[in-house]
């Protein structure tokens, strides 16, 4: 079964979320997300709090999978960037790493062209970022410097999850 | 594809429910959204037609509690039952950790019960997955009606490798959360021998 799991780690993370605020920044963004393609969210940078992060996660990754149908209906492999203009708010979404998807949230104070330049940038740098979260998470448990938690799990553990 | 952040100590699975078209998917959600206190759930976002039926999914995130200090945070998609929504369908079982699959007791929808399950099946094989040793739970419902099919009957016909099976009234909240646990406690039973 296809059942790999995606693992992120505390460095990993602190490097992906470096980029993010250095992208928001560089793009004058409200706001930027790091998604995995089965809509959860892996990281965020600026003012994430003014939105539903779960929901704009699901959604998106919905959104991206719908465009994905659509690219293969016509022969295409993907559509490596949507682009939603709002009166306001614009939405920009790339793929990262294949696996992941970058979403960027911008106004005025930016403008496409910019977005896309930065975006570009900063994708390079998470395909780094998620190269090395892959060679880790494949080294097992073993290779890790976390043990993994789940091993040890007993029924009583995931019993008391449905205690309430 | 169970999403495990190191970092945030968190566990997200994503759990989807499949069944024929108004066998009771979304009802099942909302029954779930309704019973569940405020601060383990998230928004309920339902993406359907003017006249109600699910369009592209139905999402509701819920927090289970931690375990062994990892929060625990399940994702739950509905797929359209209608038929002809097949490729939306594909779309929303990628990565998917468990499925519940909630059949319709009704004599008269027995064929599109079958029919589901073996879409569910086909669509499964093509992400790679084997719904033999997926985490899987199967729900009856609308027990309360009255041209319902005898359980065991049901049972011969639907059940294929003894998952944990449950009579459901989703309106009522009958076996949702019993349904909903089954499947939970399989996944992550499989992050334990991962």
């Amino acid at each position: 079964m296809t059942t790999a799991h995606m693992e992120v780690f505390e460095e990993e993370l602190g490097r992906l979320e470096a980029a993010l605020n250095r992208l928001r920044h560089d793009s004058n963004a409200k706001a930027v997300f790091l998604i995995d393609k089965n809509g959860q969210q892996i990281a965020a940078a600026g003012d994430v709090e003014d939105f539903d992060s779960t929901s704009l996660a699901s959604l998106t990754a919905g959104n991206v999978a719908a465009t994905d149908g659509l690219a293969k209906l016509i022969g295409e492999r993907e559509f490596s960037v949507l682009f939603h203009e709002g009166k306001r708010d614009h939405i920009h979404i790339s793929i990262v790493a294949k696996r992941a998807i970058l979403l960027v949230i911008f106004d005025e104070r930016s403008s496409l062209g910019l977005v896309r330049l930065r975006v570009k940038r900063a994708s390079a740098e998470m395909d780094r970022i998620f190269d090395d979260m892959t060679r880790k998470s494949e080294l097992g448990p073993e290779g890790r410097v976390e043990p993994s938690p789940f091993a040890e799990i007993t029924d009583e553990d995931i019993d008391s999850l449905f205690s309430d | 594809m169970t999403f495990i952040n190191y970092a945030a100590k968190e566990i997200n699975c994503k759990i989807v429910y499949y069944g024929p078209g108004l066998g009771g998917k979304t009802t099942n959600l909302q029954h779930i959204f309704t019973k569940t206190a405020p601060e383990r759930k998230g928004k309920m976002i339902s993406l359907a037609t003017e006249a109600d039926r699910t369009l592209f999914f139905d999402f509701l995130p819920l927090d289970l509690g931690t375990i062994r200090g990892f929060t625990t945070r399940f994702h739950l998609y509905t797929v359209p039952g209608q038929v002809f929504y097949d490729a939306s369908r594909k779309l929303i079982l990628k990565g998917v950790d468990g499925v519940v699959f909630v059949a319709d007791s009704q004599r008269e929808r027995m064929e599109a019960n079958v029919e589901s399950i073996r879409n569910l099946e086909a669509n499964l094989k093509e992400h790679g997955f084997d719904l033999s040793a997926i985490p899987y739970a199967l729900q009856f419902n609308k027990r309360d009606l009255p041209n319902v099919m005898p359980v065991d009957e049901m049972y011969r016909m639907l059940n294929f490798k003894r998952e944990p099976t449950f009579e459901g009234i989703a309106p009522q909240g009958v076996g949702v959360f019993d349904t909903l646990k089954a499947v939970a406690k399989q996944i992550l039973i499989e992050l334990r021998k991962k």
